[in-house]
């Protein structure tokens, strides 16, 4: 069946090779998330002018708003490990799916404080049932569902297995709860939140926003790849290369 | 008012501003030491049961020595 | 090989179950006491004026029921695991999608049905008008089988875990919140007057979908569930 997947990836879809693979990225994206995301926080907290509506406030934006992305980013890269695990029963992909759920899980919940956090001065309140907010926090209980499927299990392929079922009707609903809320909103004439107003935002506070998204996608690399490598070696606990790289750790 | 009191007040927002910034910070770092710690664990469970597996070998064979050569 | 056909293999699977449900009565009072006391709880947890019981009516009569059929979902496959019969329906000829489809439906016979026979009762208890319970109970009609197949699919993906009651919740809250939504959206418009009739359309129509779907959702899930 997998015939048609060419064979680089299938390579590198082997534990051994990807532990190594990861091994020397992990490193480089580190290294490119601390430096572009030092480089967002000079440019969004020292060099961009304050909003002239919002104040200083708005600079939470420049955290709340890459990890709003993050949190939907992270659930898309889920849903397609997810898939490619169950049709394909690749090991590597049920292990990025289940390693990339508490990354998404921590960004939502970023997400959702700073959200509360820049929303009290702004309009006055820490929590309004606005449409975005709300598939937010549902998006956050999708994630802990997924993680929380993924430990009910004692065996780790079959949880990692069920868990990717689960993370996939979760992409299957999460336009049709958007879409119910924004309904919902409509009847109950609720607010609605526009974060940057009428006004479309200046070069000065684009550019660190767009790059600290930058920096939030390496970050997310850099972590799945540690995460990935220790659930390796301890799915692949028996096997030669792992014992390998254990009698190396203990060396050392 | 010094400028680096200015920029530490944020306009009168500090109070929400820098504690978003220090949550940020603090999920991250949590999401990143944590595997680190899972590692080690991971990695001294394995080779503990290396060393296990390594003394039963060796006890094996001691007594296989010990046995055989019965007269 | 002579086997059975479908339609009297569906029944028998629906009559098995219905008989099992049936000599176990009380399991089947059991949510519906669980709801009645809950609508109970409002009025003292709120005080009695009927303007504000009468607001909150319609939704508290949903999440009610969704409640109690969260509490009844976690039984809906776990005798079968326990005596093996889940598993011997697994091996069946018969497709395993519309066996589970009839599991699925004697489930919300002996479960949601009677809660929406008491509906009225609970609506009553908290002054909704009467003019609106014969919205309430369409909401209902059909609500609570999308809340019934959606519980199937997440009930069969923990099939192979020990304690699931609170993990079942979790894991349902996000799917059940759009039929949660649309029900009580239409139940406050035809308290307000307004026209109901599109939630209850987009109702129907998640239901159609998940009719097709669930049961297939259902029996992939279990596969997944039960296999080493």
């Amino acid at each position: 069946m997998s015939n048609w997947i060419p064979l680089w990836l299938h390579k590198l879809g082997s534990p051994p090779t990807f532990y190594r693979f990861a091994g020397t990225l992990q490193p480089w994206a580190m290294t490119l998330a601390l430096l572009l995301g030092a480089i967002a926080l000079y440019g969004g907290l020292v060099l961009a002018p304050a909003d002239y509506q919002q104040g200083d406030a708005y600079r939470i934006i420049f955290i709340h708003v890459p990890s709003a992305e993050m949190s939907m980013f992270i659930y898309a890269v889920m849903g397609v490990a997810a898939f490619i695990a169950l049709v394909w029963r690749i090991k590597l992909a049920e292990v990025v799916a289940m390693e990339s759920a508490p990354i998404g899980a921590a960004f939502t919940f970023i997400t959702l404080v700073t959200g509360s956090l820049w929303g009290k001065p702004m309009w006055g309140t820490w929590w309004t049932w606005d449409a975005r907010l709300t598939s937010e926090l549902v998006l956050l209980f999708l994630y802990l569902g997924v993680i929380g499927l993924y430990h009910a299990f004692e065996d780790r392929r079959q949880g990692a297995r069920a868990a990717a079922f689960l993370a996939i009707i979760g992409i299957i609903n999460v336009p049709i709860v958007h879409f119910s809320v924004n309904w919902w909103n409509t009847l109950h004439q609720g607010s609605t939140i526009n974060i940057f107003g009428q006004s479309k935002m200046s070069t000065d506070m684009l550019w660190p926003l767009l790059t600290m998204m930058l920096a939030t996608k390496f970050y997310y690399a850099a972590s799945l790849f540690r995460r990935v490598r220790t659930d390796l070696l301890a799915l692949e606990g028996g096997k030669d290369w792992v014992r390998r790289i254990a009698e190396d750790e203990a060396k050392s | 008012m010094s400028s680096l009191q200015t920029f530490l007040a944020m306009g009168g927002y500090a109070a929400y501003v820098w504690p978003a910034y220090a949550l940020f910070f603090i999920v991250l770092i949590a999401d990143t030491v944590a595997p680190r710690l899972r590692r080690r664990r991971v990695l001294r469970e394995l080779s503990a049961r290396l060393a296990r597996q390594q003394a039963r070998q060796d006890r094996a064979g001691g007594n296989s020595i010990s046995t055989s050569p019965t007269p | 090989m002579n086997r059975p056909g479908l339609l009297p293999a569906c029944t028998a699977m629906l009559r098995r179950d219905l008989t099992l449900a049936w000599r176990r009565r009380g399991d089947i009072a059991m949510p519906v006491l669980y709801a009645l006391i809950v609508t109970m709880l409002f009025p003292f947890a709120l005080g009695p004026e009927d303007t504000l019981l009468q607001r909150i009516a319609g939704g508290v009569v949903l999440v009610t029921v969704l409640l109690a059929m969260l509490l009844a979902l976690d039984a809906m496959f776990s005798s079968d695991i326990e005596d093996g019969s889940l598993e011997q329906l697994v091996l069946a000829p018969q497709p395993l999608a519309l066996m589970l489809g009839m599991k699925i439906l004697a489930h919300w016979i002996t479960t949601a049905l009677p809660l929406i026979v008491i509906a009225p009762l609970m609506a009553a208890m908290l002054h909704l008008p009467g003019v609106v319970i014969p919205v309430l109970l369409l909401a209902l009609l059909l609500a609570t089988p999308l809340l019934s197949l959606l519980g199937a699919v997440l009930v069969a993906l923990t099939a192979g875990t020990r304690r699931s009651g609170m993990l079942l919740a979790l894991m349902l809250l996000p799917l059940c919140v759009p039929a949660v939504i649309f029900a009580a959206g239409a139940v406050a418009a035809a308290q307000q007057g307004l026209p109901w009739l599109a939630p209850i359309s987009w109702l129907a129509a998640a239901l159609v979908l998940a009719v097709v779907l669930a049961p297939l959702a259902c029996a992939a899930a279990l596969r997944i569930a039960l296999d080493a």
